[in-house]
């Protein structure tokens, strides 16, 4: 029973309620620019370097900058430890997490150079790979890297037979069906989309909306905490 | 994994050919935008495997075999057996393929073929228990890339799919405190058969089972994967770009239609290889 009878999820959320968050942008100081967030109980550090000269040199691009993404899990984030060396699934995600992102960066604007973008989890609580992006799109506005868009990203799913909103650890384990999707707000595009259960079309319809719909909830709060650097919270986001 | 050769130029001209073709509903190959190449599935085509099947779908070509052991189960799944599929391109594939441990791209086209596979129940792993927390039936599906020329997903996902249908795996039991090979095979206890379908988007405009050109130029690669029942199982966008929302329904409605004639096609060619 991970819904009770009144609707109630184990952590006394609704079907289409958010976990909290909270972001705070800038938080290295060697970074060029950083953003750390609590998802829930996901607490993860994402640092951007670069424009930087490429090593090895022959992966550098004639006419666009190389971003290259790490997605790693810290081997106490988990309740077993996590042998620290990067495993199958954490390669996927960097891949997708990059794939992600790189939509919404000007990346022709710095050819032959690389940015780098290091998703630490530090503490891994479910929905890890979307915190991930909108941490991640957060840190690279904050190293000035010229963008299209912000990217936002939540994880729909289905639980007891119900469509979720923003699974937690349990319902991503027991639960019978997850779907992250990440969204450029703005230009309304989708450029990361996985899916992983069993949905009829009706209910895959129903969990791809509510997850259009909730990830504005998320850009808002990325823009607050960019306002909040930048600003000093003297601008408020309407 | 897309190893056509690369030019940045060239890929814009046949971008932009690809594109006024697209605009007359025509591709680069002749096409219609929602037709397959030619798919053929050789069932057994390995005979010391416990079953096989070579998948050739246009020019991409891959091998899919089962081999089976007895091992202890994973301790946080006591009473299942154990399902592994594992996908690497060989450097007989491309040019540009190397030898080596597998790459991020072969370790996306396992885990995405090896989803559909396990989310949609196909293989009933609580029938591949002996002695529970003990000794469990280990299936391993090894996927070997031969040619490239695009939509490795769907191939990988055909061969493996083909592969299971067919295998009769050595049955077991557990007497006299160990356990012993009978000398029977029996086919795997099979409940759904999931079918991968795969798209490319280029500027908005989807086309099924890309080919390598076609990777080459589009913006996104869109997988769904459809079980019997015409449910949805599996997903994954790859690829460097974006679509717009609408697309994705758009997709579930093509992958739901066109999963039902790859299913023809690999149910005869398992009825086939069986007779």
């Amino acid at each position: 029973m991970l819904i009770d009878e009144k609707g109630i999820r184990t952590d006394g959320r609704k079907w289409n309620e958010l976990r909290p968050i909270k972001m705070e942008v800038g938080v290295l100081k060697n970074a060029d620019g950083s953003c750390y967030i609590e998802f829930g109980k996901n607490k993860i550090m994402v640092a951007v370097y670069g424009p930087k000269e490429v090593h090895p040199r022959h992966m550098a691009l004639s006419d666009r900058c190389l971003l290259r993404c790490r997605y790693h899990m810290s081997p106490f984030s988990t309740t077993t430890r996590k042998n620290p060396a990067p495993s199958r699934r954490e390669i996927e995600i960097s891949k997708v997490l990059r794939e992600a992102l790189e939509p919404s960066l000007i990346l022709e604007d710095y050819p032959r150079t690389a940015i780098d973008v290091f998703v630490e989890i530090l503490q891994s609580d479910g929905g890890s790979r979307c915190a991930g992006i909108t941490a991640a799109s957060v840190a690279l506005a904050d190293a000035g890297i010229n963008m299209r868009d912000l990217v936002s990203a939540v994880a729909v799913g289905k639980v007891d037979g119900k469509i979720v909103l923003d699974l937690n650890d349990v319902e991503d384990k027991e639960g019978e069906a997850d779907m992250p999707v990440a969204i450029m707000p703005n230009l309304n595009r989708v450029t990361l989309f996985q899916f992983e259960g069993i949905l009829t079309k009706e209910e895959f319809e129903k969990a791809y909306e509510l997850a259009l719909k909730s990830v504005k909830k998320i850009y808002k709060i990325q823009r607050e905490a960019l306002y909040e650097k930048y600003f000093e919270g003297e601008v408020k986001v309407e | 994994m897309s190893m056509v050769k690369r030019s940045a130029i060239v890929d814009k001209l046949r971008r932009k050919r690809m594109l006024e073709l697209l605009a007359e509903g025509k591709r680069i190959d002749g096409r219609g935008p929602l037709d397959y190449r030619k798919l053929e599935v050789e069932i057994g085509a390995i005979e010391k495997a416990e079953g096989s099947a070579l998948v050739t779908l246009g020019n991409t070509k891959v091998v899919a075999g089962v081999k089976v052991k007895v091992e202890e189960p994973f301790p946080d799944t006591p009473d299942k057996g154990i399902l592994i599929v594992n996908a690497e391109v060989l450097p007989v594939a491309s040019a540009y393929a190397e030898p080596g441990p597998p790459d991020e791209n072969a370790i996306e086209l396992s885990r995405v073929t090896d989803r559909g596979v396990r989310a949609s129940g196909m293989v009933d792993l609580s029938k591949l228990v002996i002695v529970e927390g003990k000794w469990v039936y280990s299936i391993f599906v090894d996927v070997s890339v031969l040619n490239t020329d695009g939509n490795l997903f769907d191939a990988t996902s055909y061969a493996v799919v083909s592969a299971l249908l067919n295998a009769k795996i050595p049955k077991y039991v557990f007497e006299d405190g160990e356990v012993k090979e009978t000398g029977e095979v029996m086919p795997l206890p099979i409940s759904n058969v999931p079918i991968s379908v795969t798209m490319a988007s280029i500027e908005d405009k989807l086309v099924v089972d890309p080919n390598g050109e076609e990777e080459g130029v589009m913006d996104a690669r869109l997988t769904l994967v459809v079980d019997e029942e015409g449910r949805l199982c599996a997903g994954q966008k790859g690829g460097s770009g974006s679509l717009r929302p609408e697309k994705l329904m758009e997709a579930v409605e093509i992958a739901i239609n066109k999963s039902k004639e790859i299913r023809k096609v690999i149910e005869e060619a398992v009825k086939v290889g069986k007779a």
